[in-house]
């Protein structure tokens, strides 16, 4: 089967040849070679990713999977929709408060013996965890998945500073060990079958059975074997939080494996990265949000463990405590108006799965640790893109905006409307230079389908076109029609037009009464 | 930390830039910094959940905030051997296995659940008439209390731990862990690889909003939903990562008090 069979609509008429990118103002997150950037628009990149037929079964297989579980413990909870409205108001009531409650976090946490760190942009955050870990005399720290410490690139930091970050979460150990990169939020390695994930296993763990089969029981149980005793002697460990509470100070990690367990309680200094939209203002809130995270999240009424825990308790678990308050972009997405609720996501990962254009594509086309619909709005946000060289301007056209994710968003995060708010304005940004293609496309069709004798014209046009196609899709055109098809394929003309077809089975008169 | 100020004297330490920041982008909106505070409490439905604002009771609609709170009849309406019964087929759908037993009953419960479990540990503040039973049976004990803490080996070397519980949620299947003497540090119920746990009939509530009332979340929490478990592979569900991969409910219920609340 060829990957390219279906035309995808891709949605953005390209532009010059991707040239780097516009540097970002101070409060934006990601340069140059960034966790949040790729290197190419996402058209070119989900071109390249649409052609890997293992890629598209697997990750087909996978958000079935997750689909039909999600829709069936989702559809168990009688007031699903008052949770998703008060979860929603409950983070839009947190960005409005964010400086109270920040500063009431920190109070609250250095009240209970923890450290409060603050970090402008990854750079800093980096430096600051190194130090960290510098000062404890370790060399190696134990990681538990945690998406702010890989948009700031944090492993590859702490590589290059001597220390070894050992990532313990089944799916960023296959990650980390073949040496690939996430492709989803929740599950950074949904892109991998169980086959794919044995062969891994066998050729870089070290100590691996070398009868493992691919049976998922016993590829948990190698990753269990290998990470025991790390664990066990692990001084170290850094982690993520999936929400901070003001008023108490207060820190939850929600997990499954109990690789977070660990990390959290047996070091003796924890070290917690956390962006500065997670703050909520309430304990109390956590009882609308442990509802909607883990149903939404891995379609499971419950995950198998959370973890809370307020500063430093004396004789239980790490006695040294350090939160790290990241910035990244998060302020620049704040100050948009329209864009601001991306930061309410509770990182559930249900819209990546309920995404066509993600189904197809993956993750990796969107150049950021931030995939799908969330990454669509949230990677230009947090790193400005305006500019049409940077492949992140790309993004929000990754969609057809048919509003799935909005369905099935826990906090109620209406990403269509984010995403038509950013394409607006990127078009607005562009204004001014040279007419932009799709504009001259667009007064172009004005012109055809005002009138009768050109449109038929263009009937004749586009059945020539036909000899191009290759599957049924045209990938390239000639100029000008190549500005359109550098981002997007063409449906191969019909055999035959509608009017041709009605003429020919209802007869002249009829194609002459429909002029 | 300490604010260095910049040669304008405007302070430049990344607190101080963060915070202005943040006060930036939303000084131009409505609010601006400050906001109504959402009301777990408020009559009527959620802020958002239409035209009528925070705390306008809608005629008719039940009172909280728009879900269900610890106050509906949905939660307290719940009980007895109905909601033990909602907790034990949740948990069991997890593949951790409960088993009933009187308060008399206990010690010997215990005894069966562990017979060839090797060493166990049991936190200092464990029922003493449970953990006598395990030493008559024959059982090599390990105590992990504040004043003497086992080493990480020891409880690596153990086979299984017994804890009591702070509370569980029916619902979702969950069992609530709040470090009391009875449950011992974190490290105790994580380590060894089979968990027995011991939940109170009276302990179980039907909801979140029912369990959050109850707790105390300055205490270090730990929820535990089953057995240690990834959807990692295909993103199918798999029991048995890091954490105990075997997890024996015992639910202590006595007849003059089934699911007491
Ligand atoms: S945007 Fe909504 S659905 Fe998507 S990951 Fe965030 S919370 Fe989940």
């Amino acid at each position: 089967m060829s990957a390219l069979r279906r035309p995808v609509a891709l949605g953005m008429p390209g532009r010059r040849a991707d040239v780097g990118h516009a540097p970002g103002g101070p409060a934006l997150a990601g340069g140059a070679s960034s966790p949040l950037r790729g290197e190419e628009t996402f058209p070119r990149a989900a071109k390249r990713e649409l052609a890997k037929p293992q890629l598209r079964a697997n990750l087909a297989h996978a958000t079935s999977t997750i689909r039909a579980k999600r829709a069936a413990v989702v559809g168990e909870v009688p007031d699903w929709e008052a949770l998703r409205d008060a979860g929603a108001a409950m983070k839009a009531e947190a960005m409005q408060r964010l400086p109270e409650l920040l500063e009431e976090l920190e109070r609250a946490v250095t009240a209970r013996g923890g450290v409060v760190h603050w970090a402008r942009d990854a750079d800093e955050a980096n430096a600051i965890v190194a130090d960290l870990v510098r000062a404890t005399g370790a060399r190696e720290v134990v990681k538990v998945k945690s998406m702010a410490t890989q948009e700031i690139g944090l492993n590859e930091y702490l590589d290059e500073a001597g220390i070894e970050a050992l990532e313990t979460d089944l799916a960023e150990l296959i990650v980390q060990l073949a040496g690939d990169t996430p492709s989803h939020i929740l599950v950074p390695a949904i892109h991998r079958s169980r086959t794919e994930i044995r062969e891994i296993f066998l050729e870089h763990m070290a100590g691996v059975d070398p009868e493992l089969t691919d049976e998922p029981r016993l590829l948990a149980m190698a990753a269990r074997a290998y990470l025991r005793e790390r664990f066990l002697r692990a001084e170290v460990a850094v982690s993520g939080a999936n929400f901070a509470i003001a008023e108490t100070g207060t820190l939850a990690v929600v997990e499954s494996e109990g690789n977070g367990r660990m990390c959290l309680t047996l070091p003796r200094t924890l070290i917690t990265v956390m962006g500065i939209e997670k703050v909520l203002p309430r304990a109390q809130d956590l009882e609308v949000y442990l509802q909607l995270l883990p149903r939404s999240s891995t379609g499971e009424r419950m995950n198998p463990y959370t973890s809370m825990w307020t500063g430093v308790t004396p004789g239980d678990g790490p006695q040294e405590f350090h939160l790290v308050l990241l910035d990244n972009g998060r302020t620049a997405a704040l100050a948009d108006e329209v864009g601001r609720a991306a930061l309410h996501c509770i990182r559930c990962s249900a819209c990546l799965n309920v995404c066509p254009v993600y189904e197809r594509t993956g993750g990796h086309a969107y150049g950021s640790v931030y995939p799908g619909p969330i990454g669509a709005i949230l990677t230009p946000l947090l790193t400005g893109a305006v500019d049409h060289d940077d492949p992140n301007s790309s993004l929000p056209y990754a969609s057809t905006l048919c509003g799935a994710c909005y369905d099935v968003c826990p906090v109620k995060i209406d990403i269509p409307s984010i995403l038509v708010h950013l394409r607006t304005r990127g078009v607005d940004a562009g204004r001014g230079g040279v007419p932009a293609p799709e504009a001259v496309a667009m007064k172009a069709a004005g012109v055809v389908m005002g009138s009768p004798t050109a449109f038929r014209a263009a009937e004749a046009a586009s059945r020539a076109v036909r000899v191009l196609a290759r599957d049924g899709a045209v990938s390239r055109l000639p100029w000008p029609g190549s500005l359109w098809t550098a981002s997007r394929d063409l449906p191969a003309p019909p055999k035959e037009p509608f009017r041709a077809w009605w003429a020919r089975e209802r007869g002249a008169s009829a194609a002459e009464g429909g002029k | 930390m300490t604010a260095q100020a910049s040669p304008d004297g405007v302070p430049d330490d990344a607190r101080s830039v963060v915070l202005a920041r943040v006060r930036a982008a939303l000084a131009g909106s409505t609010g601006g910094g400050t906001g109504p505070s959402f009301d777990h409490a408020a009559p009527g439905a959620p802020p958002d959940a239409g035209p009528f604002a925070a705390g306008d009771a809608l005629p008719g609609a039940p009172a909280g905030p728009g879900y269900l709170t610890a106050d509906d009849e949905w939660e307290t309406g719940t009980t007895g051997e109905a909601l033990l019964a909602l907790l034990t087929d949740r948990v069991v759908d997890y593949r951790a296995t409960v088993t009933r037993a009187r308060t008399a009953e206990v010690p010997a419960q215990l005894v069966r659940l562990l017979a060839g479990a090797g060493r166990v540990v049991v936190p200092a503040g464990l029922d003493p008439d449970w953990v006598d039973a395990l030493r008559s049976a024959g059982t090599t004990v390990l105590v992990d209390g504040p004043d003497a803490p086992l080493t990480l080996a020891d409880l690596d070397s153990a086979g299984a731990v017994v804890t009591g519980s702070r509370l569980a949620v029916a619902e979702t299947g969950t069992i609530v862990l709040d470090g009391s003497p009875d449950q011992g540090r974190r490290a105790v119920s994580l380590v060894p690889d089979h968990h027995v746990c011991v939940v109170r009939g009276a302990d179980v509530v039907r909801g979140l909003p029912a369990a959050m009332a109850r707790l105390d979340v300055t205490r270090p929490l730990t929820w535990i939903s089953g057995p240690s478990a990834t959807s990692d592979i295909e993103l199918s569900r798999v029991e048995g990562v890091h954490g105990p991969r075997r997890l024996e409910v015992v639910l202590v219920v006595d007849d003059d008090a089934p699911g007491q609340r």
